[in-house]
C-alpha cells in the first residue's frame, strides 16, 4: 500500500488510462479480425459454429460475473439462456406465421395464449430477451438471498429451479410446443430468412459487438467500487454486512444482470443454431457453462470467453470423432481443473507471471472464505504443519 | 380406498428417496460436501444388482432367480461403498473447505461413471487394472526409494502420466483385436431389466386393491436401512466419532479422533446407502445409465428441506416430498376436490399440475415458499454451529 501511494495519484491515473487504452485497442483489433477476416477464412459451417460459441462466451461472461467475482455458483443458468432464446423465437414465429404459428393448430389451440400477444412487436421482443431472464433471476435471487441461503444450498436450489423450468417447458405443448421447441430456421426477419447464409452472417456479425459490449459491461462493473464490493461479498459476506451494506440487494442485482446476459447469449445462440427447445435447460448443459469459466480462469472475464470457445470446439471435435471419449474427457476436465488448476489456465499463467517477476511465490486466493468452515480450515492448516 | 392406494404408492416411491437422501445427508452434514455423483452411485447399485442377477442366472439357472436379491443387496452396498471410498481418497480429500469445487469435481466423476457403464468391457477393465497396477505399484516403490518432497512430487506426476499412457495404449490395442469376448460391452447403452424374484411378484390383496410385494419389500428395506443407520450413528463406536466430528471438527481432532478416517468411512457409508437405493429401484422399473439423474435433484431437495445433521429431518422431508409429488402428480388432489362444487376452481388448479413433471414444478414452488419461513430446513442446527 505504501509503495503505491508513493507513486502518486496522477501517475497512477495516467498508467491506468494507458492500460485501458491498450486493452481497448486490443479488443477492437480482435473484433475487426472476427468480423472481417473470419467470414473470409472459414466455411459457412465453421463460421456458424464460431458464432454460436461466441454467443456461449457471452453467457460465460455472465457466469464469471457471479461466480468468479461474487462467489455464487449457479447451476441453473440454462433457465435464463433458454428464456432469452424463447423470447426471440416467439417473436420470429409470430412475425412469419399468418395468424397462429403452425404448431398451435396441432394441439387444437385456436387463440393465441395471452403471454404471446406482446411478442408481436419487435422492440418488445428485444427488450424481453434481456428483461425477462433478468426479472426471473432477480425474483429467484431475492427469494433465496433474502434468507441468507448461500454456498452449496444456493447451487442446489438453482439446479432444482432449472429442473422445474425444464419440466414446465417440456410439459406445456399447448403453450410453447413442449419438447419440440420453437424453430427459427425458416422464419423471416426484415425480409431475410433466418436460416439462410446471409441471415446467419448478419447474426454472426451481430454477435461480435454484443460480446464486446457485454465484456465492457462486466469490465466496468468489476473494476470500480461495485466490483470491489462483489469480491468482498465473495470473500466475507458477514463482514460486508457488518460494514453496513445490504448483501441481498447487491447479490440480487448482480444475479439479475448475469441472467440478462445469459438471455442475450441464449437469443443469439438460438438464431444461429436454428432451434430453441427445453434441451437448452438440461442439467448437464448448465454445469458445462460453469466449466467453461473454470477452465479459462475465474474472475478474469477473458478466461471465460476463451474457456467457452476452447471447450466447445473440443466438444465438437471429440464428440464428432470419438463419441465414446467425450464424456470421459469432460469428466476428467472437471476433475483436473478443480484439483490441479483451480485458477484456470489464465489465472495460472498470471500467477506464474507474478511469481517470476517478484521472484517468490505469492498465494492467490480465488476461494471465498465464506464458503469455508473456519474450524475445518484451521484444522487442515494445523495437521499439515 | 383410492386414497390409501395413492398414499401407499407415494410412500413406496419416497422410501427409495429416503435411502438415497440418508447417505447424502450424512455426508453433507459431516463434511459440507454435496456429492453430485450420488445419483450415479444409485445407478451403480442398480447395475451391480443386474450383474448379480445375471451371474445367478448363469450359474444356477432359473432357480437362482429367487435368491439373488439377498446377495445383490450386500454386493451393491460394497461395490458403491468402494467406489465412493476411491472417490474420497483420490479427489475429495484434497478439496475439503472448497464445497463449490467439490460440486464440480463430483459432477465430473459422475460423467465418467455414466460413460463407464455404457462402454465398460473386458479391454477397458484390463486397461484400468494395468493402470492401477503400474501406478500404485510404482508409488509403493517410489515411497521406499525416494525421499524429499519435491523430487517425489515430480516422480509421482511422471509415474501418473506414464501409467496412464500405457493403460490407454493397452486398451486401444486390445480394442483392435477381433476377440469379441474382450470388446463386447458388459451392459449395453440400452436400459437393462432386472426381473424381481418370484416371491416378490404378486401382492397382498386388500379390498379391490393389491399391495405389491415389491413395494412392501422396498418399504421394509427402507425401515431396516433407517434403523441400521440410526443404530450405527447412535450406538457404535465409529458412529460416535462421526457425530463428534460433525459437531466440532477441531475439538474432535484434539481429542484424538482420526478425522480423516472418519471422513473416508462416512463417505463410503453414504455411497453404500446409495447403492442399496439402486438395488431397490431395480424392482420399480428398468435401469439405464442416466437413471441417477431422475433421483438426484429430489434427493438434494430432501437434504435442503430436512436440514443438516439430523436424521429425523431427512426422514420427514423425504416422506413429505416423495408422497406429495406422487399425490399431486397422480391427480389425487384434483380427484378428491372435484365432487365438492365450491372447490372446483381449486380442482382445476390441481388438474393442471397432475402430471409427474408438473407436480415437480409445484413441489418446488412449495419448497421455495417453505424456505422463506425456515431457511435452514425443518430442524435447523442450533447454537454455535448455526451461523458459521
Amino acid at each position: 500500500m505504501t509503495a503505491e501511494t508513493s507513486i502518486g495519484t496522477v501517475g497512477r491515473k495516467r498508467q491506468r488510462r494507458q492500460t485501458l487504452l491498450m486493452e481497448g485497442v486490443a479488443v477492437v483489433v480482435i473484433a475487426l479480425l472476427l468480423i472481417f477476416a473470419m467470414p473470409a477464412l472459414l466455411s459457412g459451417f465453421r463460421l456458424n459454429l464460431l458464432g454460436r460459441f461466441l454467443a456461449l462466451a457471452i453467457v460465460a461472461l455472465g457466469i464469471d460475473l457471479i461466480w468468479g467475482y461474487t462467489g455464487l455458483l449457479s447451476l441453473g443458468h440454462g433457465i435464463f439462456f433458454a428464456l432469452g432464446g424463447y423470447a426471440l423465437a416467439m417473436h420470429l414465429q409470430l412475425r412469419t406465421a399468418e395468424g397462429l404459428p403452425d404448431f398451435f393448430t396441432l394441439y387444437g389451440v385456436e387463440e393465441l395464449p395471452w403471454f404471446w400477444q406482446p411478442f408481436h412487436s419487435f422492440p418488445f421482443a428485444v427488450v424481453a430477451v434481456i428483461l425477462v431472464p433478468s426479472l426471473v433471476a432477480g425474483l429467484f435471487g431475492y427469494l433465496v438471498f433474502r434468507n441468507r441461503i448461500r454456498g452449496v444450498y444456493f447451487s442446489i436450489l438453482t439446479q432444482a429451479a432449472l429442473l422445474v423450468f425444464f419440466n414446465f417447458f417440456n410439459g406445456q405443448q399447448e403453450l410453447i410446443n413442449g419438447t419440440n421447441g420453437l424453430k427459427t430456421d425458416t422464419t423471416e426477419i426484415f425480409g431475410v430468412t433466418v436460416g439462410s447464409s446471409q441471415g446467419q452472417l448478419v447474426f454472426y456479425v451481430l454477435t461480435v459487438p454484443l460480446l464486446i459490449a457485454t465484456y465492457a459491461l462486466c469490465r466496468w462493473l468489476t473494476s470500480g467500487r461495485f466490483g470491489r464490493l462483489l469480491i468482498a461479498l465473495r470473500d466475507d459476506e458477514s463482514r460486508v454486512r457488518f460494514s453496513g451494506y445490504n448483501p441481498t440487494a447487491f447479490k440480487t442485482l448482480v444475479f439479475a444482470v448475469s441472467g440478462g446476459i445469459a438471455g442475450v447469449g441464449g437469443a443469439l445462440y438460438t438464431v444461429q443454431s436454428g432451434i430453441i427447445s427445453p434441451a437448452a435447460m438440461e442439467i448437464a448443459f448448465s454445469i458445462e457453462m460453469v466449466i467453461w469459466v473454470a477452465v479459462g480462469g475465474r474472475a478474469t472475464l477473458i478466461g471465460g470467453i476463451l474457456g467457452a470457445l476452447v471447450v466447445n470446439f473440443a466438444k465438437t471435435f471429440l464428440s464428432d470423432q470419438y463419441p465414446e471419449v467425450w464424456l470421459f474427457f469432460l469428466g476428467a476436465l472437471f476433475l483436473l481443473v478443480v484439483t490441479i488448476l483451480p485458477e484456470g489456465v489464465l489465472g495460472w499463467l498470471r500467477s506464474q507471471g507474478v511469481k517470476q517477476m517478484l521472484g517468490k511465490s505469492k498465494k492467490v486466493s480465488t476461494y471465498s472464505s465464506l464458503e469455508q468452515n473456519p474450524e475445518e480450515e484451521r484444522e487442515r492448516e494445523n495437521t499439515e504443519n | 380406498m383410492l386414497l390409501l392406494q395413492s398414499v401407499f404408492n407415494g410412500i413406496s416411491v419416497s422410501s427409495v428417496l429416503l435411502i438415497a437422501a440418508l447417505g447424502l445427508a450424512i455426508i453433507f452434514g459431516l463434511m459440507g460436501v454435496i456429492n453430485l455423483a450420488h445419483g450415479e452411485f444409485i445407478m451403480l447399485g442398480a447395475y451391480a444388482t443386474f450383474a448379480v442377477q445375471s451371474g445367478f442366472k448363469a450359474v444356477l439357472g432359473e432357480s437362482g432367480l429367487s435368491l439373488y436379491i439377498i446377495f445383490a443387496l450386500p454386493v451393491a452396498f460394497i461395490v458403491t461403498a468402494l467406489v465412493g471410498l476411491a472417490l474420497e481418497r483420490s479427489v475429495i480429500r484434497f478439496l475439503y473447505g472448497r464445497p463449490l469445487d467439490t460440486l464440480l469435481a463430483t459432477w465430473g466423476f459422475s460423467l465418467i461413471l455414466r460413460q463407464f457403464v455404457r462402454s465398460v468391457d473386458w479391454s477397458l477393465f484390463i486397461g484400468i487394472a494395468v493402470f492401477c497396477l503400474l501406478f500404485f505399484g510404482g508409488l509403493a516403490i517410489l515411497r521406499r526409494r525416494l525421499d524429499g518432497q519435491q523430487t517425489r512430487k515430480g516422480a509421482n506426476t511422471i509415474l501418473l502420466l506414464l501409467s496412464l499412457g500405457i493403460a490407454i495404449v493397452t486398451r486401444v490395442l486390445l480394442g483392435q483385436t477381433d476377440a469379441t469376448a474382450l470388446t463386447k460391452p458388459w451392459f449395453s447403452a440400452r436400459n437393462v431389466d432386472v426381473t424381481a424374484p418370484n416371491w416378490l411378484q404378486g401382492g397382498v390383496p386388500i379390498g379391490s386393491f393389491q399391495f405389491p410385494f415389491a413395494r412392501l419389500f422396498i418399504i421394509a428395506l427402507t425401515i431396516v436401512c433407517v434403523v441400521a443407520t440410526y443404530w450405527f450413528l447412535q450406538r457404535s463406536r465409529w458412529g460416535l466419532r462421526i457425530r463428534a466430528v460433525t459437531q466440532n471438527r477441531s475439538m474432535s481432532a484434539c481429542l484424538g479422533i482420526p478425522t480423516r478416517k472418519v471422513d473416508a468411512l462416512t463417505f463410503a457409508l453414504g455411497s453404500g446407502l446409495a447403492g442399496i437405493a439402486g438395488c431397490a429401484i431395480t424392482l420399480l422399473g428398468s435401469v439405464g445409465p442416466n437413471i441417477g439423474q431422475n433421483y438426484i435433484v429430489d434427493t438434494f431437495m430432501v437434504v435442503v428441506v430436512g436440514g443438516v445433521g439430523n436424521l429425523v429431518g431427512t426422514i420427514v422431508a423425504a416422506l413429505a416430498i416423495g408422497t406429495l409429488t406422487y399425490l399431486i402428480g397422480s391427480g389425487m388432489f384434483a380427484l378428491l376436490l372435484t365432487p365438492v362444487e365450491a372447490l372446483n376452481p381449486l380442482a382445476d388448479f390441481f388438474t393442471f399440475f397432475a402430471t409427474t413433471s408438473m407436480a415437480k414444478v409445484m413441489v418446488f414452488a412449495l419448497i421455495i415458499a417453505f424456505l422463506q419461513f425456515r431457511p435452514s430446513g425443518i430442524f435447523p442446527p442450533k447454537g454455535r454451529t448455526a451461523e458459521s
